[in-house]
C-alpha cells in the first residue's frame, strides 16, 4: 500500500530530453576540469615517474656538496659506474670517488630511506587515526622507539648476535606499544577531537623522554654523550652495510603499507562506513599498525628522532596532488625522502666543517607549519 | 513480494566497552522479517536501539547472540566484501578531514568489486559508468571535483547516497537520511529514496526521528524502545496517540495528512 504522493513525486523526476544535453554538457565540463583530479593509472605513472627524476636530481646535487668539492661531471660518472655494477674496488684509488661511495652515498641514500619513510608512516598513521596531524614524533611514537633502542643500547642488549642488531627490534617494540597506546586513547570517545591526540601525544613524549633521561643519568657518560646526540636526530656515519639492513626492514613494512593503500582511502571515512563497504577493518588495521611501527623502530634505530617530516610531506602532498593513497603514498615517500636528503645537506654543509643534527632543521621548518596548520587551516580540514 | 531480505532470530548486542551501562544490552532478543522491495522505517525514542540494529543488519557489528539471515544466508558466515555488495550503508556521520573530491568518494563505493591483492585495483570503464549514473541519478555529478568538505550538508548527503548507489546493493540502510537538513533537502531526499524503491525495487531500512516523515514514505514501520519491538505494521497502525504515548512517554495529535491521507503528528499546545 503506497501513499498517494507517489505519482506527483515520480513525475518531478526530470526525463526531458533537457537532461540528457545538460549530462552531455556535463561529461564535456568534467572532462575539461574534474577529471584531472580523479586518479587514473597514466596520471600516477605521470606523478610518480617525474616525482623519481626530480629525486634523481636532488641525489646527485647532494652528493655534490660537502667539504670537498667534487665536480658533478665526476659524480655523475661514479654514480653511473656504481649502478652499472662495476666494483667499487675498481675506483677505489681515486679519493674524491672514495669519499662519494663510502661517505656521502651511504649518508644521502640514509637520508632518503628515513625520510621517505617517515613520511609514509605519517600518511598511514593520518589515515588510521583519521587525525592529519598525526606524526610519528607528535603522537610520541618516535619517542616509544627511542626508549626501546636506549634501553638496548644502555644495558647492552644492543649487542648485536651475528649481523642482527637487537636495537632495530627492541624500537620496534617499543613504537609498537605507543601505537597501541595511542591508538587506545584515540578510540575511546566516540568522534574525540584531534586536540585529544595531540595532548595525549604530548604527555606520552613527556613520560618517554624522562624514561630516556633517567636511563642516560644513570649510564656511563661516554655512552650517554653518544646517545644524545642521537636523540636530536642524526644521519652520520652509515656504512653499507648497516645501510642494507636499514633497507631490508623498511621494505618489509613499505610493501605492507603500499599494498593497503586503497583501503586507507577507506579508512579515512571512519572504521564503521569503512566495514560497510567491505573492508575487514581489524585485519588491515593490525598490518598497517605493525608496518608503521616496524619502519618508525628501523628509522629511530638508525636515525634518532626526526620530528615533523610525516606531519608536513603528506599535508602539502595532499593539498597540490591528491589526497588518494595509492598516489599520496609513494610520492609522500618520494618528496619526504627528497626533503630529508636536503635538510641533511644543509646540516652537514651550512655551519662546515662542524655539523648539526638535521631533527634541528626539520623541527624549525615542520614546528612553525605544525602551528600554522593547528590555527589556520582547521575550519577547511572540518576538524572540530 | 514474498521474498525475504533479513530475517531476524533472538538477536541480542551489548556494547562490550566504553559504556557504563555495559550490562544492558541495547537490542534484546529482537526477532523480525523484513520483506525485500519495501520501504521500512526504524522508529524509536533516543537510545532506543535503532542505528545499533540498521548497523548490525550492515554487518558494521555483530550480535552477541542470535542470528540474522541476510537474504537467506547467515550473516555471520559471509565475507564483509559480499554483504557490501548486498547492503549499502549510508551513515550519519559523513564529514571528512582529507581533501578528497566528491568524485572519488562516490568511487570508494566500488571498493567491494575489487577485493584483490590487499585491495589494491584501479577504476575500470565499468566502474566510471555506474559511479557516473549514480552521481546523475543524485544530482552532484556538477560537484564532481569539489572537496567533500566544501559542498552543504544536503550535497553531500546526496553524495553518500550516491556511493551507497554505485555499491549496487539490494538492500539500502539509511541513518537518519534527513537530519540536518532543511525542508527542501529532506523533500528531495524523502523523494529520491522513493524513486529508488519503485524504480530499481530497492529494498530501503530507514532510521528515522522523523515520525510524519516516515508516515509518508515507509510502507512499514517498526516502532523499538529500549531494545524491543513495541509496534510493526503499515504506519496506520504505527502512528497511533495511544502506541506513541507507550513509547515516547507523552501524548501527541495524530490526524490524516491532506493530500494523502496519511497519519500526521503534532504536539500538542
Amino acid at each position: 500500500m503506497k501513499p498517494t504522493l507517489d505519482a506527483p513525486s515520480l513525475s518531478r523526476v526530470p526525463s526531458s530530453p533537457g537532461l540528457e544535453r545538460s549530462v552531455s554538457t556535463d561529461v564535456m565540463a568534467n572532462r575539461a576540469a574534474g577529471s584531472e583530479r580523479m586518479l587514473t593509472r597514466s596520471r600516477w605513472w605521470v606523478w610518480v615517474s617525474s616525482a623519481c627524476i626530480v629525486v634523481v636530481v636532488v641525489f646527485v646535487g647532494c652528493l655534490g656538496l660537502g667539504i670537498q668539492a667534487i665536480p658533478y661531471s665526476r659524480i655523475i660518472a661514479v654514480v653511473i659506474d656504481s649502478v652499472m655494477g662495476l666494483s667499487m674496488k675498481e675506483s677505489s684509488g681515486d679519493p674524491s670517488s672514495v669519499i662519494l661511495l663510502q661517505v656521502r652515498m651511504p649518508r644521502v641514500l640514509l637520508a632518503f630511506f628515513v625520510g621517505g619513510s617517515l613520511a609514509m608512516v605519517g600518511v598511514a598513521l593520518q589515515a588510521l587515526l583519521r587525525n592529519p596531524l598525526a606524526d610519528p614524533f607528535v603522537i610520541g611514537i618516535s619517542s616509544g622507539a627511542a626508549l626501546g633502542a636506549a634501553i638496548a643500547l644502555l644495558f647492552g642488549i644492543g649487542i648485536s648476535v651475528g649481523s642482527i642488531s637487537a636495537l632495530p627490534i627492541c624500537a620496534f617494540t617499543g613504537a609498537l606499544l605507543s601505537l597501541m597506546i595511542m591508538y587506545r586513547i584515540s578510540s575511546v570517545q566516540y568522534g574525540f577531537s584531534v586536540y585529544t591526540l595531540l595532548l595525549a601525544g604530548v604527555v606520552l613524549n613527556a613520560i618517554f623522554s624522562a624514561f630516556i633521561m633517567f636511563l642516560t643519568s644513570i649510564a656511563d657518560p661516554n655512552r650517554a654523550f653518544g646517545m644524545y646526540a642521537w636523540l636530536m636526530g642524526t644521519l652520520t656515519g652509515p656504512d653499507w652495510t648497516t645501510l642494507g639492513i636499514l633497507v631490508l626492514y623498511l621494505g618489509a613494512g613499505l610493501i605492507i603499507l603500499g599494498m593497503h593503500a586503497q583501503l586507507l582511502n577507506l579508512l579515512t571515512l571512519g572504521e564503521e562506513t569503512a566495514r560497510s563497504l567491505g573492508v575487514e577493518v581489524e585485519r588491515v588495521k593490525k598490518s598497517v599498525f605493525l608496518a608503521a611501527a616496524l619502519l618508525t623502530g628501523a628509522v629511530v634505530s638508525f636515525s634518532g628522532i626526526i620530528g615533523f617530516v610525516g606531519l608536513i610531506i603528506p599535508h602539502a602532498v595532499r593539498l597540490v596532488v591528491s589526497a588518494d593513497h595509492r598516489l599520496l603514498l609513494p610520492l609522500a615517500g618520494l618528496v619526504g625522502g627528497m626533503f630529508l636528503m636536503m635538510a641533511d645537506t644543509v646540516a652537514r654543509t651550512a655551519l662546515s666543517p662542524s655539523e648539526f643534527p638535521v631533527g634541528v632543521i626539520t623541527a624549525l621548518v615542520g614546528g612553525p607549519i605544525f602551528l600554522w596548520l593547528l590555527t589556520n587551516r582547521q575550519m577547511r580540514l572540518g576538524m572540530k | 513480494m514474498a521474498h525475504v531480505a533479513y530475517s531476524l532470530d533472538r538477536v541480542t548486542f551489548a556494547y562490550a566497552r566504553g559504556r557504563r551501562s555495559a550490562s544492558q544490552a541495547v537490542i534484546q532478543e529482537l526477532s523480525c522479517l523484513v520483506s525485500s522491495g519495501r520501504v521500512l522505517g526504524i522508529l524509536g525514542p533516543n537510545g532506543s536501539g535503532k542505528s545499533t540494529l540498521l548497523k548490525l543488519l550492515a554487518r558494521v557489528m555483530q550480535p552477541q547472540t542470535g542470528t540474522i539471515e541476510l537474504l537467506g544466508e547467515s550473516l555471520s558466515g559471509l565475507s564483509q566484501a559480499y554483504v557490501a555488495k548486498q547492503v549499502a550503508l549510508v551513515p550519519q556521520e559523513t564529514l571528512q578531514v582529507f581533501p578528497f573530491t566528491i568524485a572519488e568518494m562516490v568511487m570508494m563505493g566500488r571498493s567491494p568489486h575489487h577485493q584483490g591483492w590487499g585491495g589494491w585495483h584501479w577504476e575500470d570503464a565499468e566502474d566510471c559508468t555506474v559511479a557516473h549514473n549514480a552521481m546523475d541519478e543524485l544530482d552532484v555529478r556538477h560537484l564532481s571535483h569539489r572537496l567533500v568538505n566544501e559542498v552543504s550538508g544536503g550535497e553531500r548527503q546526496r553524495a553518500v547516497i550516491a556511493r551507497a548507489l554505485v555499491q549496487e546493493p539490494q538492500i539500502l540502510l539509511l541513518d537518519e537520511p534527513t537530519a540536518f537538513l532543511d525542508l527542501h533537502h529532506q523533500l528531495d531526499i524523502a523523494r529520491i529514496i522513493q524513486r529508488l524503491n519503485h524504480e530499481r525495487g530497492l529494498t530501503v531500512i530507514l532510521v528515522s526521528h522523523d515520525l510524519n516523515l516516515a508516515s509518508q514514505y515507509c510502507d512499514q514501520l517498526m516502532l523499538l524502545d529500549h531494545g524491543h519491538i513495541v509496534k510493526t505494521g503499515t504506519p496506520e497502525e504505527v502512528i497511533r496517540p495511544d502506541v506513541l504515548a507507550q513509547v515516547y512517554g507523552c501524548t501527541v495529535l495524530v490526524d490524516r495528512h491532506p493530500q494523502s491521507g496519511m497519519p500526521r503528528v503534532s504536539l500538542p499546545v
